[in-house]
């Protein structure tokens, strides 16, 4: 027992320092920050004030926080509707082949997600690929403007982000037992019902899981705005880093990184009170 | 009903692979212009040798990476452990706060760290990057190396208390032995995460130490440039060794 006691305690003030200097400490200055007044030479003046928040009002910043609520929630039901079917269809494979197509997917997750975004501008470019392919099909007579549009910001962001929806909704396919289907469909059920109120309900916590690591980085992924976005279709991640690293205003990019901060909180609370729901309803009749 | 499902999944793999495969072939190319096909050439990569700048933030984000992975990694452990075998106060209140830097926008995480370290006058360089990157990576290891500590039977190590080992000594010959697999998947994570950041790097980073993602990111903003696609071509090859070398180690354990 002599050396439990000394271990413990040094490891779990490692942890402790770490997290409240790293962690709790920081978020502490942000909020603080966010309720004071911006300075030139200090970064910010020690004086109360709630006109960082009456800012975030102002119209235009709302609706910049709006859209790139839209695009992001765009994005992630696009990788739903693009991952469910492939992440079924994966999973009802042959044992032997599934290792190495999922290892697929997570292979472009091992590039750099900048340069993933890259390659998205050299497809969508105005001389780009894609309009090669379809003026040489004969589909369009002019070329299609595809970047610096919001289109291209959710293509390049589903892009990105794809492979962190499909991960959890394969594990929830995997675990899902093809007896239950047989059963269902044994007692009547057409296809659509049995998907509805078999398949749904218990593929549930890979949608959602699915869904918060897919719409979580959207909302900050700055540089995917950047480079397919021009300066026109901005996320909330473009908003805090200009006023952290250009505008040099603290207070109004702690304040909307707060607000951030808050709205992913809700979905995360969203996200556990249906995890509960799911639990205690597939927990009650489909595997009762 | 087979044709639609395979034909869908060779769509969905169409679309994963064909940008990169675009910037791949797209770096063997001739001409300037990122567009058009001029035949073989291997430009861009002399060019790219020849960029030291380029070179040099290649080898500050290695270093980077594999000094954050390592101590994230070590820290990691040693929380996992501590999570798993001890109890102590404020657990429940320590495993929130995991769970709150790995669920919040890294770009949250990343002007909290810069307000910190301007406040406490951390010089912005190697040493704010690595103590940022050590941040985000340890929820990660944290939860990869617990998951393989509930996995296996408690009882092996009331077995080596038992029979008289230390705590030091059943960690060292029976605990460890048995997380290694996970506490190395922790630290190839730990590593990607940090290779692949850019939303908190760009925060914290300092003039005298410039990372690799930052210096493309300042590349690809404006334009194209052939450069990159020689850069993503090399680097998407590294990358695929280091798997296949992890494979093939993980396979021989």
């Amino acid at each position: 027992m002599k050396l439990r006691a000394p271990f413990r305690t040094g490891v779990v003030a490692l942890i402790w320092a770490w997290m409240l200097l790293f962690v709790f400490l920081p978020n502490l200055l942000v909020i603080a920050a966010s309720f004071l007044v911006r300075d030139d030479v200090h970064f910010v003046r020690l004086e109360g004030s709630l006109q960082s928040y009456a800012r975030l009002l102002d119209p235009v910043y709302a609706s910049v926080f709006l859209d790139s609520l839209g695009m992001a929630l765009t994005t992630t039901l696009a990788c739903l509707l693009i991952g469910y079917p492939f992440a079924y269809a994966v999973s009802r494979l042959p044992a032997r082949v599934k290792p190495l197509l999922i290892f697929l997917v997570i292979l472009p997750f091992w590039t750099n997600s900048l340069v993933r975004t890259y390659a998205m501008k050299l497809l969508l470019a105005t001389n780009g690929l894609v309009n090669q392919a379809l003026l040489g099909v004969g589909i369009v007579e002019q070329p299609l403007r595809m970047l610096y549009t919001e289109g291209a910001v959710i293509a390049g962001l589903v892009y990105v982000l794809l492979p962190f929806m499909i991960l959890p909704l394969y594990a929830v396919f995997e675990q899902l037992r093809a007896d239950l289907l047989e059963v269902s469909s044994d007692l009547g059920a057409q296809p659509w019902r049995t998907f509805r109120y078999v398949v749904l309900p218990l593929t549930m916590p890979g949608v959602l899981a699915g869904c918060l690591l897919v719409l979580i980085p959207a909302v900050g992924m700055f540089y995917v705005a950047d480079v397919l976005g021009g300066a026109k279709h901005l996320l909330i991640g473009n908003v805090i880093k200009n006023q952290f690293l250009d505008a040099r205003d603290w207070p109004f990019g702690a304040a909307a990184s707060i607000l951030l901060t808050l709205a992913m909180a809700l979905l995360l609370y969203a996200y556990y009170l249906s995890a509960r729901m799911v639990r205690r309803r597939s927990g009650d009749d489909a595997l009762a | 009903m087979r044709w639609l499902k395979h034909g869908y999944l060779g769509l969905v793999y169409l679309l994963l692979y064909l940008p990169i495969a675009v910037l791949v072939v797209f770096s063997f190319n001739a001409s300037r212009n990122p567009y058009r096909w001029q035949g073989l050439s291997l430009e861009w990569y002399a060019r790219l040798w020849d960029n030291d700048a380029l070179i040099q933030a290649a080898a500050n984000s290695l270093l980077l990476a594999s000094s954050a992975a390592t101590l994230s990694a070590l820290i990691g452990t040693l929380t996992a452990i501590a999570l798993h075998r001890y109890r102590f106060r404020g657990k429940r209140v320590l495993n929130g706060m995991l769970f709150v830097v790995m669920m919040s926008p890294d770009i949250v995480l990343a002007i909290s760290l810069l307000v910190l370290f301007i406040l406490l006058g951390v010089k912005l360089g190697y040493l704010s990057l690595l103590l940022a990157h050590v941040t985000f990576c340890l929820p990660f290891v944290v939860v990869t190396v617990y998951a393989r500590l509930s996995g296996f039977n408690a009882q092996i190590i009331e077995a080596a208390r038992d029979l008289g080992a230390s705590e030091w000594q059943m960690l060292r010959t029976v605990l460890v032995p048995i997380i290694f697999p996970a506490v190395m998947a922790g630290w190839l994570l730990g590593f990607t995460l940090s290779l692949d950041d850019v939303v908190v790097s760009i925060f914290v980073t300092g003039p005298t130490f410039e990372v690799l993602p930052l210096r493309i990111y300042s590349m690809v903003r404006l334009g194209v440039k052939p450069e990159v696609n020689a850069l993503a071509t090399v680097l998407l090859t590294l990358s695929l060794l280091a798997l296949l070398a992890s494979q093939y180690f993980l396979a021989r354990k």
